[in-house]
């Protein structure tokens, strides 16, 4: 097999390149270094930001590759797996990552499909044998309560959904630089049985939970709407976001883009207080990559606690706020 | 319309609890139930078909105790189910499931839509739909939060993505993979059920669907489980019990000062 380099599909919102591009540049350079390959990076998009695209480098790719058009503004199913899938053929990249967001989680199968090869979602590990160039990855499966390591040790490129900040970042090299290459596709492959007519930002909630590095979150013990007030109290004052328990939105206190488990969203904040959250399974399977995990609840036995760096056990009606009013006092400057 | 669900059966994981020592869930007493993300696109269909005629088709890949999930689907309001079993189908992978049922959808044609669930909640790749959409070059979208307006030859669709909500229009016949906003799943009827006994199910094989038999199963899997590891999840974290308000003082300060040591505040 001739397939070289290691790939990794940026993403761009109105032209500026987003942070989980920078993260699979991280991922990509590990793999890259120890095959001893280039790290390619493949930016879709319209007019995408030149200094944005130049920080790439600095980030820790090789080479870019970047399609412009107007078809490519937004994504779009179609245009982007044509685009994409018309690169691999002409490149034949080793191995191709995205991250497991709602574009990368769309793309990739389709574009595994059409390859055709493996693909793994939503890696919290990725590592590769050096000599093979096999590509080893570790996701958890079955509610989180097992890790996979899974290979596609006979198609090529591998190719693997990485979770959104599961990991940060380099540190920018602004000293590296690299090749741009510009190229074109052909129009047929930007047709698009999907329009998009309008685009809604979410307001409420401010911050998307997937990117917060502070979440707090509530669970069905706040017994009505009015109480559950207090998450918010809470996140205001730290800066954080709101998350909730599948309960909590089955009562209608939080929205679906607000639950944090296996049916909903998965996190992984700096820190994450879980009150009156009991910890299922798949509540945990959200939190588990989380860096500090901090429960009030008021059941010794709560599985939450289990996950916990710090508990308290105690009733939230008493121990929220007692938190709010020490919050308050200790963050005055 | 006629509308094709295609649907998994998974173990139902909800209220197990986890072994704290081992990491590993307590299987006693799980049963087998629909994919509780599956039920949205089951209910979005029925809810079609109500407004606009036509019908609902189940389909699963499975063991024969699958038939539990389409019978399931039929007391919702499905109207038919396809159950796709074969020794020669077990250990597929997304590739290897999104390609038996792309064939299986294929003889079922023509349809108009195809709804599936975000994804399931053992596997958790949400792979499957738009892999069934790559083989049967279908339009599609993923993460549909609400069916806004339906016209003969499209649909007009909202997708909730990380920072907001797209407005799509989408040609028929197309694939959508949808979220729970979507709607609330009505529970199975007693007329439901009474259909669910009395339906005849096709149990097709790799040879009803015409099936390359390189690519079934495991052996037409791309990808390979090397390793299945049980991770530590428990952490040991500092638990305090306070009896009384003083107690309780000192185990808020104890957060804070947690807090502090973390640079969260």
């Amino acid at each position: 097999m001739s397939c070289k380099n290691v790939w990794i599909l940026g993403e761009q919102e109105d032209g500026r390149i987003k942070l989980v591009t920078h993260e699979l540049l991280k991922r990509g350079r590990a793999l890259a270094d120890k095959r001893q390959v280039e790290l390619v990076a493949v930016m879709l998009g319209e007019k995408i930001d030149r200094d944005d695209l130049q920080k790439l480098f600095h980030y820790g790719a090789d080479k870019v590759i970047v399609v412009e058009n107007p078809g490519l503004l937004h994504f779009l199913p179609e245009p982007y797996v044509n685009t994409v899938f018309h690169l691999i053929k002409k490149y034949e990249p080793e191995i191709m990552i995205a991250s497991a967001t709602t574009t990368g989680r769309t793309v990739m199968p389709a574009l595994a499909v059409k390859c055709p090869t493996g693909l793994t979602a939503d890696c919290t590990e990725l590592d590769i044998d050096p000599e093979s160039g096999n590509l080893i990855q570790t996701r958890p499966a079955i509610g989180g309560n097992i890790l996979a390591t899974i290979k596609t040790p006979m198609h090529r490129p591998q190719m693997a959904t990485v979770r959104p900040h599961s990991n940060k970042p380099l540190d920018p090299d602004s000293s590296r630089s690299g090749e741009i290459v510009y190229e074109t596709v052909d129009n047929s492959l930007l047709k698009s049985r999907i329009r998009r007519l309008e685009f809604r930002k979410n307001t409420e909630g401010g911050a998307n939970i997937q990117d917060a590095e502070i979440i707090i979150a509530g669970g069905k013990g706040f017994k009505k709407t009015e109480n559950f007030q207090m998450v918010h109290d809470v996140a205001n004052l730290l800066k954080g976001a709101v998350g909730a328990s599948r309960d909590a939105v089955d009562l209608g206190w939080a929205t679906y883009p607000q639950q944090i488990g296996l049916s909903g969203k998965t996190v992984s904040p700096k820190f994450y207080l879980a009150v009156a959250i009991s910890g299922s399974v798949q509540h945990l399977a959200g939190i588990k990559t989380a860096e500090n995990i901090v429960a009030i609840n008021s059941d010794p036995d709560a599985q939450i606690f289990q996950v916990a760096n710090y508990g308290i056990v105690a009733d939230l009606f008493e121990a929220m706020p007692l938190l709010i009013e020490k919050l308050k006092n200790r963050l005055k400057p | 319309m006629k509308i094709i669900v295609p649907i998994k059966q998974v173990p139902e994981t909800s209220n197990v609890k986890m072994d704290p020592v081992t990491g590993t869930m307590v299987r006693e007493g799980v049963e087998p139930i629909i994919n509780p993300l599956d039920l949205y696109a089951i209910e979005a269909g029925v809810q079609l078909k109500e407004k606009f005629g036509g019908k609902v088709i189940a389909v699963t890949m499975g063991p024969a105790k699958a038939e539990l999930a389409i019978k399931e689907a039929v007391a919702m309001g499905c109207d038919d189910g396809v159950l796709l079993s074969h020794k020669a189908f077990a250990g597929a992978d997304t590739w290897a499931t999104s390609y038996v049922l792309a064939l299986a959808i294929k003889k079922l044609m023509p349809f108009d839509l195809i709804l599936c669930g975000e994804r399931a909640t053992d596997g958790d790749t949400g792979q499957v739909g738009p892999g069934i959409a790559a083989w049967l070059d279908l339009p599609f979208a993923t993460y549909i939060s609400a069916i806004r307006e339906t016209t003969a030859n499209e649909l007009v669709v909202e997708r909730m993505v990380e920072t907001g909500y797209e407005q799509l229009a989408i040609e028929l016949p197309c694939l959508l993979t949808v979220v729970k906003e979507l709607n609330y799943p009505r529970l199975p009827t007693l007329k439901g059920k009474i259909a669910a006994r009395n339906m005849t199910m096709p149990v097709w094989g790799p040879e009803e669907v015409e099936a390359i038999p390189e690519n079934l199963g495991l052996k037409g899997s791309p990808t390979r489980v090397v390793k299945i590891a049980t991770p530590q999840v428990a952490r040991f974290g500092e638990i305090v019990k306070p009896k009384d308000e003083h107690e309780l003082e000192k185990a808020v300060d104890g957060l804070l000062d947690y807090m502090e040591k973390h640079a969260i505040i």
